[in-house]
C-alpha cells in the first residue's frame, strides 16, 4: 500500500444512545485506492454502523474516519463528494424515471448538465437497463433495482463505493450478474467496499476481507490468507459402507498429519453408513491410501471420499465459535 | 448542527437547486394530481359556507367576504403541511428515497430547508389560485391594494407556518401513525385557525377564543382580514406578524432538530 488509503479508520468507537455496548468498539483499518474490501460478518456485527459512519449518516463517538484523505466528521459535505452508496434495500425515487434517477444525482453531484444525459445511457447499456430506461422503479425486482442504483452511484463518479450486501436475496443469475458489474468496476479501479455476512461473497470478489463480530474488528486479511491460518489446512471427509467399529475415529485420528477427526452422524448409531472428518495439517489427497487400508481391515469399504479446504465461514467459527448466520 | 455554519459554495448552490428543480419537476408531471390536492378541499368550503349557505339565508350578509381570506390562510397552512408532512413520512419510512438526497454535497440542513422553500412555493401557488376560483364561485371577492404589502407578509408567513408544522410532523410520525396525523393535528388545526370566524368575535365564546388564539394559523387568517377586510374586526396586524415570525422561528427550529435527528445517527 503505498499511495494514500482511500478509505482509513482509526479507533473507530460508536454506541449509540441509550445502548449499553459499543456497536463499534475500536475498530482501525485502511482500504487502498483500487481495492475490494470485504467487511464479513453476522447482523449486528458492527458493519453497518462502521459504513454509517464513513459514509456521513452516523456520528462517530470516538475515533476518526476518513474518505480520500478527507474527515468524514469535519467535512462531511466534501467527503460525500467521493464516495457513493448502494444499500440493501431500495431507495430509488419511485417518482421518477431510472434515466431521471441517475440524471438527478448527477445534478445533485455538479455534473455538468451537458455530460449527465451520456453518461446515464452509457451506465444503463452497461448494467442492462437501456430498454427500460423511461419507466419508474416501482416494480422493478430486486436484482433490478440492484443494477439500478450501482449505475445511479456511479454518475458521478466516486472514488470509492459502499455496497451493503449488494447479492443478498437476489436469484442466481442476478447475483451472477452483479458479481461481474462489480469485477470490471474493480478492473476499472473503483475502489469497492462490501459489507456482507454471506462468505461467498467476499471470497469471490474481496481482495482482503476484514472479519468483524461485536463491535470489533478480528482479523484481516487476503480470503486465502485467513483460510490458511486454520490449524487445519485441509479436510477429508470419508464414508464407508459396514459395521462401523467404535473405535475407527480414534483410529483414523492417529494417522499421521491428521490433527483431530469427527464423527457425522447423521441417524442414530449403528445406522447408516460411517462417516468421518479428519482435519489435517498436510496434503489431504496422501491420506486416502492410509485410511481406506485402515478402514478395509476394520472390515469397512470406502464408499466415498471429499476433499476439502477451509472456507471463510471456517475461519469465523474458528475466531468466533459461532456460525455466521 | 456545525453544518449549518457553512456558507453555502456554487456546487452546494448547484445541488440544493438541484434537489429543488427535481421537486418541481415532479410536481409539474402530476399537475392535476397537485391540483387536486390542493385545490378541492378550499374550493368546497367556499362554495358551501360561501356560496349555499348564504344563498340559503343560513349565513348573513357578508359573510363571504371574511370567509374568504380564512380560506386563503388555510390553504396556505395546510398546503405547506401537506406537502411537506405526508413524503417526509414515507421518505424517512418505507421509501427511503430521501437517503440520495442526504448523500448528496450539500450541508444536511439545506436538504430540510430545501423541502421547506419548496413547500413554502406550493403553497404559494395553491393559494394564489384561490383567487380566481373565488370570483368564480363567488362572483367577487373583496380585494384592495392598500394593504398589499401586509397581504403578502401574511400569506408568505402562512406558507412558512404551515412548511414549518409540516417539518415537525414529518420528522416526529412514525409511518404506522400516519393515519393520526389526519384526526388528531389536521383536523383541529383545520377549525381552530379562525378561518370560518373572526377571532374578536369569539369573545361569547371564551374558552375556544383561548384555543384558537394557541394556533399559527389563527394569526394569518386575521392579517389577511386585516388586509382584505379591514372593516370586520380582526387582531392588530402588527400582533399577527410579531407572532407568526416567532412560530415560524420554532417551528423551523424543532422541524430541523428533528430532520438532524432522522438523518444523522
Amino acid at each position: 500500500m503505498d499511495a494514500a488509503p482511500t478509505v482509513e479508520v482509526a479507533d473507530l468507537v460508536k454506541r449509540y444512545p441509550k445502548a449499553e455496548v459499543n456497536a463499534v468498539d475500536g475498530v482501525s483499518f485502511a482500504v487502498a485506492p483500487g481495492e475490494v474490501f470485504g467487511l464479513l460478518g453476522p447482523n449486528g456485527a458492527g458493519k453497518t454502523t462502521t459504513v454509517g459512519v464513513l459514509t456521513t449518516r452516523v456520528r462517530p463517538t470516538g475515533g476518526s474516519a476518513r474518505i480520500g484523505g478527507i474527515d468524514v466528521v469535519a467535512d462531511p459535505v466534501q467527503a460525500r463528494r467521493q464516495l457513493a452508496v448502494v444499500s440493501q434495500r431500495s431507495n430509488l425515487d419511485r417518482a421518477i424515471s431510472i434515466r431521471d434517477n441517475l440524471v438527478f444525482h448527477a445534478a445533485y453531484h455538479g455534473v455538468p448538465a451537458h455530460e449527465r444525459a451520456a453518461r446515464a445511457d452509457e451506465l444503463l447499456e452497461q448494467f442492462g437497463l437501456l430498454e427500460r430506461a423511461g419507466d419508474r422503479p416501482d416494480f422493478f425486482s430486486g436484482g433490478q433495482s440492484q443494477r439500478v442504483m450501482i449505475a445511479r452511484a456511479l454518475m458521478h463518479a466516486p472514488r470509492v463505493l459502499f455496497l451493503d450486501e449488494p447479492t443478498t436475496g437476489l436469484d442466481p443469475a442476478a447475483r451472477l450478474f452483479v458479481w461481474d458489474r462489480l469485477r470490471e468496476l474493480r478492473e476499472r479501479g473503483v475502489t469497492l467496499f462490501l459489507t456482507t455476512h454471506d462468505m461467498d461473497e467476499a471470497a469471490a470478489l474481496a481482495d482482503r476481507v476484514g472479519i468483524m463480530d461485536t463491535g470489533r474488528l478480528l482479523a484481516l486479511d487476503t480470503p486465502e490468507a485467513l483460510m490458511r491460518s486454520l490449524t487445519g489446512e485441509t479436510t477429508l471427509e470419508l464414508t464407508a459402507d459396514g459395521p462401523a467399529d467404535g473405535d475407527v475415529v480414534d483410529a483414523l485420528s492417529r494417522l499421521p498429519t491428521v490433527e483431530r477427526g469427527e464423527r457425522l452422524q447423521a441417524g442414530p448409531p449403528g445406522a447408516g453408513p460411517l462417516r468421518v472428518r479428519l482435519y489435517l495439517t498436510g496434503e489431504a489427497s496422501a491420506l486416502v491410501a492410509p485410511a481406506a487400508a485402515l478402514l478395509a481391515d476394520r472390515g469397512l469399504q470406502l464408499s466415498d471420499v471429499k476433499l476439502g479446504t477451509p472456507t471463510l465461514e471456517d475461519v469465523f467459527i474458528e475466531l468466533t465459535g459461532r456460525t455466521l448466520r | 448542527m456545525s453544518e449549518l455554519a457553512v456558507p453555502l459554495s456554487s456546487t452546494q448552490r448547484a445541488a440544493f437547486l438541484a434537489v429543488l428543480r427535481r421537486d418541481v419537476y415532479v410536481t409539474w408531471r402530476e399537475l392535476p394530481a397537485f391540483l387536486a390536492q390542493v385545490i378541492l378541499q378550499p374550493l368546497f368550503l367556499l362554495f358551501v359556507f360561501g356560496k349555499v349557505l348564504g344563498s340559503l339565508g343560513y349565513t348573513q350578509h357578508g359573510y363571504a367576504d371574511l370567509l374568504f381570506p380564512g380560506l386563503l390562510a388555510l390553504t396556505a397552512v395546510i398546503t405547506g403541511m401537506q406537502t411537506l408532512a405526508f413524503p417526509l413520512v414515507a421518505e424517512f419510512g418505507w421509501t427511503r428515497e430521501i437517503e440520495d438526497r442526504l448523500l448528496a454535497p450539500l450541508p444536511t440542513s439545506f436538504v430540510a430547508l430545501e423541502k421547506v422553500v419548496f413547500a413554502s412555493l406550493r403553497s404559494l401557488v395553491a393559494t394564489l389560485l384561490m383567487i380566481p376560483i373565488g370570483i368564480l364561485v363567488l362572483g367577487s371577492i373583496p380585494w384592495r391594494w392598500d394593504n398589499f404589502p401586509l397581504f403578502l407578509a401574511g400569506l408568505f408567513l402562512g406558507t412558512l407556518v404551515g412548511a414549518g408544522f409540516g417539518l415537525v410532523l414529518g420528522t416526529s410520525v412514525p409511518p404506522a401513525r400516519i393515519n393520526l396525523l389526519f384526526s388528531l393535528v389536521f383536523t383541529p388545526l383545520l377549525f381552530t385557525g379562525c378561518s370560518q370566524y373572526p377571532w374578536p368575535s369569539l369573545e361569547r365564546l371564551r374558552w375556544f377564543q383561548v384555543v384558537t388564539a394557541c394556533n399559527p394559523m389563527t394569526y394569518v387568517s386575521e392579517a389577511l382580514r386585516g388586509a382584505l377586510v379591514p372593516e370586520v374586526p380582526h387582531i392588530r396586524p402588527w400582533i399577527c406578524l410579531v407572532v407568526l415570525l416567532g412560530s415560524v422561528t420554532v417551528l423551523l427550529t424543532l422541524g430541523l432538530r428533528g430532520f438532524f435527528r432522522r438523518a444523522v445517527d
